[in-house]
């Protein structure tokens, strides 16, 4: 149930005021939200749980956390299924959470 | 490179090994916390690996273990509501109430959804305006930022037509539930890697040092785990109890601040009750006042329904190290994966499951203790042989 697994940004852009990147584990890639770790830029290793990105990790050690989690054969979560977002309805997207909270200074 | 990580750790495990025979001189009683740990140890028998006296209990790590069956049964009975789409993380649908699971709710007819993030929650809602979308939001502190993202957002979006039914637990009061047990057996933890990439490790150290036990933050990889071990059991034969992190290629002493931020801001610390343990003070999330209207408890009025688990299930005593899967009774037999009687069998990372789907069901009661190595090679023996070279003991027989 706390299994992250660290995967490769590929892409980054905004939802509805979230910051979310595509993201890679060997081959599957999967949307993840990257409100947690702002400041994370493509080509650089995250390490996700249920869709978010909870950690920063380098290249190296992600490749060698992701071959010994395959060995563990852990890696159903990312075979459950994608939610599909519905068709926008044209309004802006909400302003951020941090926004609106004034989570970050 | 890829394929040669896997023999060099295959030699720096032989290493750590043969340097836990060279510290070690009595026995110990470890505990590693978390449920995927137990996985990772089952799977591939690393407490088989371990010198003879260096013993491996299996923690109360396991969120979907330790969700009350009360709790269950009110998720039930909201997703049999109608009108209703109940969202859940895959692992809690074979989870059995008092009277079916989720899957047999959904063949049912019941709208039950399985969602990989609690984001997606939000999409439901928003093309579903017609029907309450439920999420079940269950987990330890590693989870908490994903669900309190969801209630936080669901406010921002003024979505009205989704809550969040809350169980969630926190690590160290349970660490301190079972250290301040009269017959607690523990001497020393493998900490929670992934809760402390959230939470860091700084709230620990108070429970290490009132109790004097080393707590070694640690991942998950058969390395991770250990190396993690020979770090806490370096500790113990030097007599020393402080926190220590071998999980440093991920977390930091303060963990992700803006994760803990978002927590605070959503949820607050309460009571809560484990299955097979019972209740916990200050040991889990509820959500804050501001939030009520996206509490599922409160929206949808389910009564408290009474529930009894089997005498014979010895979970309680399981997630708290005292005893393993071996001593029950009803363990492989009435109880299994298809029917399980207790907490420590309905998820994968329960440590009933998980000595299950490895087969240790299949050995005799002690079966345990079968292949251990023999105790005593030297560093130099122990680092060069190859595992089908070792010599195997069979001390039960």
């Amino acid at each position: 149930m706390c299994l992250a697994i660290p995967g490769k940004v590929v892409d980054t852009y905004d939802q509805r005021g979230l910051r979310m990147a595509k993201v890679e584990f060997g081959g599957i890639v999967r949307e993840a939200c990257l409100e947690y770790v702002p400041e994370t830029q493509i080509g650089e290793y995250v390490l996700v749980h249920v869709g978010f990105a909870i950690s920063r990790i380098d290249e190296a050690e992600a490749e060698r956390t992701y071959q010994a989690l395959k060995e563990l054969d852990q890696l159903t979560e990312l075979e459950s299924p994608t939610v599909e977002e519905m068709a926008e309805t044209g309004e802006p997207a909400s302003p951020a959470w941090r926004n609106g909270g004034g989570l970050r200074e | 490179m890829k394929y040669l990580d896997e023999y060099r750790n295959g030699d720096i495990a032989a290493k750590i090994v043969a340097e836990m025979r060279r510290v070690q001189t009595r026995p110990w009683v470890l505990m590693e916390v978390c449920g995927g740990q137990t996985h990772s140890i089952v799977k591939n028998g690393l407490d088989h690996l371990l010198p003879e006296g260096v013993e491996l209990v299996h923690g109360p790590g396991c969120p979907v273990c330790v969700t009350p069956l009360e709790m269950i049964d009110k998720a039930h009975a909201i997703a049999r509501s109608p009108d209703v789409i109940f969202c859940s993380f895959g692992d809690m649908l074979r989870v059995p109430g008092s009277d079916g699971d989720l899957f047999s709710i959904k063949s049912m007819g019941g709208d039950v959804r399985i969602v990989y993030s609690p984001l997606d929650c939000l999409k439901i809602a928003r093309a579903n305006p017609e029907n309450q979308v439920v999420f079940f939001a269950i987990g330890f502190e590693t989870t908490a930022p994903a669900n309190a993202m969801l209630a936080w957002r669901a406010r921002e979006e003024k979505v009205t037509n989704l809550s969040l039914l809350v169980s969630h637990v926190l690590v160290p009061p349970a660490l301190e539930a079972i250290l301040s047990a009269p017959n607690n057996r523990v001497q020393g933890f493998l900490g929670p890697g992934h809760v402390c990439a959230v939470m860091g490790y700084n709230e620990y150290e108070p429970i290490s040092s009132r109790y004097h036990v080393p707590i070694v933050i640690t991942g998950f990889e058969p390395i991770d785990i250990l190396e993690g071990t020979l770090m806490t059991i370096k500790q113990l034969e030097q007599g020393r109890a402080t926190v220590e992190n071998q999980y440093s290629r991920i977390l930091d002493r303060r963990g992700n601040l803006p994760a803990q931020q978002l927590i605070a801001k959503v949820f607050e610390v309460g009571d809560r009750k484990w299955r097979g343990i019972g209740s916990i003070p200050m040991s889990g999330y509820h959500l804050r006042d501001e939030f009520l209207r996206y509490d599922a408890e409160k929206i949808f009025d389910v009564a408290e329904i009474a529930t009894q688990e089997p005498k014979i299930c010895i979970s309680g005593e399981i997630l708290r190290g005292l005893r393993k899967p071996h001593d029950c009774p009803a363990f492989g037999t009435l109880c299994n994966p298809q029917h399980p009687l207790g907490a420590t069998m309905v998820s994968a990372e329960g440590a009933c499951a998980a000595y299950y789907a490895y087969g240790r069901h299949l050995n005799p009661p002690g079966g345990d203790n079968l292949h251990q190595i023999a105790a005593g090679p030297s560093e130099r023996e122990a680092a060069v042989q190859s595992p089908e070279e070792r010599v195997y003991s069979h001390a039960n027989r």
